[in-house]
């Protein structure tokens, strides 16, 4: 068997970090992980659609799974580990009841088209969280279905061009600000608008005098963040919003960074018309590697009507669930459906218990303590980096390659030699607006302890960087299970899947 | 608050450090007139032990699949999850990491990733899959958007035997980008011409197999008829565990499968979190959305993963992105790999063979009871029948009876009277001889 | 006789009778890094100036290559599509994009010579 070695063993092996094949070379035929009955023998009614031929999974029996897996688990860095502070990501602590919880019974085996007479508890929890998350924002409504905060994002702006369509008005713009996530142009994209960028000003806000500027009666809307992907508040804000509205367009928050002002500010107040609040940043469910994640949207009074299908409303006989347009109860507008089913409702589940368990009182507290620490961290390193804004900042703070002026030391690198210190990078090169950019997002759920260790090593770093040993952040991470890959070969000859060793020779033809 | 790990000490020491008199100053950039000074009006926080009876307590008001006969299924089906699937996904090295962005302590949901997307390319029978999607109602409508860039045409057809919640989706997107769609009828008989629909301007026709009522097809003939205008194939499948036992999309000539994985290691939760499945031809793998784990060495030339191709994303390409997606479903990809990984090829045809019995001798039972008709001609653990009442009614009597009987189609298509008696029913390995009789039994007392 | 002319998209263009030889410059390849990736228009087909007329892509990003004048494809450099690093190594020779038959020579006029986009790249530092 041909292994990959590492110099020192024999197996490749170093202690506890262990090497493993993928499932495919570990298989065995006829060899399975389950025991399953014989199954009745019955004619069949495939309508002569059975399958010839084998499929080429591989067979592995259960202690070989649950090694398997268990080993790759150890080659994860995670907020169980330690400090993740991934700017723009909100990598918090993700408490176990909420998981527990989302496995009960009554909720995680429910199916989603059962009568309406035996999921009362289900929509009952639906509508509660949606109070919560109105209270919260300070919004009249609230739409439930959206995946994810990119889904959200969708969801708000295909609102706002349905209620624009609706008054007959066919507006073409979307105003987007230069340092805006990447799914906002996007966004605004998918649903048919064109984008036109806004700059920054010298304090990382958005430009109000080149914002009004663009201005006119074909902007469908500007898209905002708020606080900002550069850590700070829009302190304009109030002005942005009223400047919009008297162009007659409307007014999406993105909502990526209401964790620094949950319990503080209600978006609501700052004359949204929507905005979408990532479930798994704000209120924690965990982010698994790259998703569930859920998006639902809060409303204004204008775009409420057009939220999308289903939605649970209030009735005589109990909570109903409203599927179509032409349902009674409906508002005959829903611009359409975004998903199959309900929503995510086992993320549902994990926020409202989230929720509850901090209540008023610890969400404004949690808010607080993100923003403490982020402003802890932009006071124990600005004489080490360089800031990109004057403070203070919200829940994350911002450092541009200043610092790494002429020492052959790029931002990279400079993160890369982090993660042999333990820790998770910050964000990387994001926002585009400021040069060689690093993002630091510690959450509230990091002790003073961590920090300060963190400070430590990012301020050993910097030093050590000045020294003009580039050599040593060129070759970072040296501890890690793999070194640098080599994404240029990846994307020049994608390699996207196994393939048995006989046919590899074909797929590369 | 047993979340907050900061004391008053420490608040203290770093507001020093700050300069700052309390954390309220440090939100001074905030609009004096916006600020909160108090707690909004919702409850103060609660232990661990009130909101889980608090919690526990909305779920007891639910008559779960758990605690009832169901023969629920239209896109979501209950199957048994090994143990095991659940516990490896809890690891918190897997729970509590973010996408993969750096590959060098990421490398165990890479690995995960790239033996997901090898599975989803084997069952599917297609040349390559991505790291999946929201879910197979999305997935779908990303299918055709693909479909528009890769053929340059702007209609697409869509069955009538296609999950009505895949349509909406797919239309919601039609009509915020433009392009057009020829919907068909629901199609309970699935005698539908589709190859007829097709003409020069077609990107695609979209397909179900099994159909949402129940039907097993051969569309070969329509891969060919595609092809030979020039428009693709697009196979939507919302019952993973059926391609165990039938003919894969991929032999069947599509260029593009929108599956929904929920079936395979996932628990109904209410219709999500789900996961779905998008697979297609290597050749098109750059009009590909989502996310792609590939392939590579690192520095020291040991095999490793990463996240490959992601000019075509939104954190790159921004409003040029192939699609806005940013999250996929990375969890749910994960305990479909690992329950997948557990079926193996033995297990999972085994277990396909044997929803499709128990779906035949639950088909037999209700035929027999002399109160129904089978509309499903063919089926693999789904079908339709028709009722001599209302379908609505009838699944409302069997509840209050603590039987979800099965799914009305009317609950989809309530504008259409010629519906009101079908309704869906699914058999999977969990249902029981016990749950059979019990449904025939309450068939016979309600009809 | 042969001339070329730089854009400020930072592409060349090397003319020899009425046909056009067109690429990106040493400074464009630089600052995308490595490239992994081209998608090339058809022989026959017409671009634009302006326009559109190719794709390039490196691991971390994607752009346009701009038609710097209007004319119809007579040629592509198909060997960038397997050996995309051919256009790293050798951004002004065999790294070239596609050859256009020029629609009007005047389109030329207002771009600059290889004095005027060293200057002009030299201010972008």
């Amino acid at each position: 068997m041909e292994r990959e070695r590492t110099p020192g063993t024999f197996t490749g092996n170093r202690g506890l970090q262990i090497e493993e094949r993928l499932i495919f070379e570990q298989s065995e035929i006829g060899r399975t992980g389950v025991d399953l009955p014989e199954p009745p023998r019955v004619k069949d009614r495939l309508g002569g659609t059975r399958r010839r031929g084998p499929i080429g999974l591989p067979g592995l029996s259960e202690p070989q799974v649950v090694r398997h897996f268990t080993r790759l688990s150890q080659k994860n860095y995670a907020i169980d580990l330690g400090l993740y502070p991934l700017g723009s990501c909100t990598m918090k602590h993700n408490p176990r009841l909420n998981e527990k919880l989302a496995r009960a019974e009554g909720l995680a085996d429910l199916h989603p088209m059962q009568p309406e007479r035996t999921i009362q508890g289900a929509l009952e929890l639906i509508d509660t969280l949606a109070h919560w998350l109105k209270t919260l924002t300070g919004m009249p409504a609230v739409a439930m279905s959206p995946a994810a905060g990119a889904h959200g994002e969708l969801c708000g702006v295909m609102a706002i061009r349905a209620a624009l369509e609706d008054r007959g008005d066919k507006r073409q713009r979307i105003l987007v600000p230069e340092s805006a996530h990447g799914t906002n142009p996007a966004t605004a994209a998918a649903c048919g608008y064109a984008v036109d960028p806004i700059p920054a000003n010298e304090r990382g806000r958005v430009d109000l005098a080149a914002f009004k500027a663009k201005l006119g009666a074909d902007v469908a809307g500007i898209m905002i963040t708020n606080p900002n992907t550069c850590g700070l508040f829009e302190d304009e804000i109030l002005e942005i919003s009223e400047a919009i509205h008297a162009a007659g367009g409307y007014f999406y928050a993105d909502g990526a960074n209401f964790n620094a002002i949950v319990g503080r500010v209600r978006p609501g107040d700052l004359g949204i018309d929507c905005m979408h609040i990532n479930l798994h940043k704000t209120f924690s469910t965990p982010h698994g590697g790259g998703g569930p994640g859920s998006g639902p949207v809060v409303l204004s009074r204008a775009l409420a009507p057009y939220a999308p299908l289903p939605y649970v409303v209030h009735a005589k006989e109990g909570f109903r669930l409203v599927e179509h347009n032409a349902d009674p109860a409906a508002t005959g507008k829903a611009f359409g459906r975004l998903k199959g089913f309900h929503g995510q409702m086992g993320m549902f589940i994990r926020a409202l218990a989230y929720m509850m368990s901090h209540g008023a009182d610890g969400l404004r507290q949690a808010a607080g303590d993100a923003v403490l620490n982020a402003n802890y961290l932009l006071a124990s390193l600005e004489e080490d980096l360089t800031p990109a804004f004057k403070g203070p900042c919200m829940h994350e703070v911002l450092f541009d390659d200043r610092f790494l002026k002429d020492t052959g030391v790029t931002t990279l690198d400079f993160a890369k030699a982090l993660i042999d210190e333990g820790f998770h990078p910050m964000t990387m090169y994001f926002p585009l607006v400021v040069h060689g950019a690093l993002l630091m997002e510690p959450t509230e759920t990091e002790s003073k302890d961590e920090l300060d260790l963190f400070i430590g090593a990012v301020k050993a770093l910097a030093r050590r960087a000045k020294t003009g040993d580039a050599a040593f952040f060129r070759d970072a991470p040296k501890l890690t299970p793999r070194r640098r890959l080599d994404e240029t070969t990846a994307a020049r000859k994608p390699m996207l899947r196994w393939r048995p060793k006989e046919t590899q020779g074909q797929a590369a033809e | 608050m047993r979340y907050l790990p900061l004391t008053e000490t420490d608040r203290r020491a770093m507001l020093a450090k700050i300069g700052a008199s309390s954390i309220d100053s440090l939100y001074r950039d905030v609009p004096e007139r916006v600020r909160l000074n108090e707690p909004v009006d919702l409850p103060l926080h609660q232990g661990e032990l009130e909101v889980e009876r608090a919690i526990l307590a909305l779920a007891r008001k639910n008559l779960g699949t758990n605690r009832a006969p169901s023969f629920l299924g239209a896109g979501a089906y209950r199957h048994h999850v090994p143990a095991s699937v659940d516990h490896l996904i809890q690891r918190g090295e897997f729970l509590t990491s973010y996408t993969p962005y750096q590959p060098e302590v990421s490398q165990g949901t890479l690995q995960a990733l790239f033996e997901f997307q090898t599975q989803v390319a084997l069952i599917t029978g297609m040349e390559v899959a991505n790291a999946s999607m929201y879910d197979g109602a999305t997935a779908c409508a990303e299918a055709v958007m693909m479909a528009g860039r890769v053929t340059r045409r702007s209609r697409a057809v869509l069955s009538g035997g296609l999950h009505p919640h895949y349509h909406a989706v797919t239309a919601t997107h039609a009509r915020f980008l433009g392009f057009e769609l020829d919907l068909m009828t629901p199609d309970p008989e699935a005698g539908e011409d589709l190859a007829a629909r097709i003409d020069g301007e077609t990107s695609c026709v979209v397909v179900q197999n099994p159909g949402f009522f129940g039907q097993v097809r051969d569309f070969s003939a329509l891969g060919e008829a595609c092809r030979n205008a020039g428009a693709l194939l697009v196979m939507v499948v919302t019952e993973p565990i059926s391609l165990g036992l039938v003919t894969s999309p991929g032999e069947m000539g599509a260029d593009i499968v929108a599956a929904e994985g929920q079936g395979i290691g996932n628990a109904l939760s209410f219709g999500g979190p789900y996961v779905g499945l998008f697979a297609t031809r290597e050749k098109y793998v750059r009009q590909m959305p989502g996310r792609l784990a590939g392939e590579t060495v690192d520095a020291d030339g040991r095999r490793g993963w990463v996240l490959t191709l992601s000019t075509r994303e939104q954190h790159i390409r921004r409003e040029k992105a192939t699609s806005n997606i940013c999250t996929n479903s990375g969890l749910c990809a994960l305990a479909f790999t690992i329950h997948l990984a557990l079926l193996g090829e033995a297990g999972f045809t085994r277990l396909a063979e044997l929803n499709h019995a128990k779906a035949v001798e639950l088909a037999d039972a209700l035929a027999s009871t002399g109160k129904v008709k089978l509309v499903s001609e063919s089926f693999f653990n789904e079908f339709t029948l028709r009722l001599p009442r209302s379908a609505a009614e009838t699944v409302e009597k069997l509840a209050e009876r603590g039987i979800l009987g099965g799914v009305p189609v009317s609950r989809f298509y309530p504008d259409r009277p010629e519906l009101a008696d079908l309704l869906l029913v699914a058999a999977t390995e969990t249902t029981s001889g016990d749950d059979i009789t019990r449904l025939c039994a309450a068939l016979g007392e309600v009809l | 006789m042969t001339t070329v002319k730089f854009t400020d998209e930072h592409e060349w263009i090397r003319l020899e009778n009425d046909v056009a030889t067109i690429g990106i410059t040493d400074y464009a390849q630089n600052q995308l890094g490595d490239v992994v990736y081209v998608e090339l228009p058809k022989p026959g087909q017409k671009v634009h100036k302006g326009k559109q007329a190719a794709v390039v892509e490196s691991v971390k990003a994607a752009s346009e290559v701009f038609a710097p004048v209007t004319g119809e494809v007579v040629e592509v450099n198909q060997n960038l599509v397997e050996e995309p690093a051919t256009i790293n190594a050798d951004p002004m020779g065999k790294g070239w994009f596609m050859k256009l038959r020029l629609s009007d020579r005047s389109e030329l006029d207002g771009l600059m010579d290889a004095d005027a986009y060293g200057k002009f790249i030299e201010g972008l530092h």
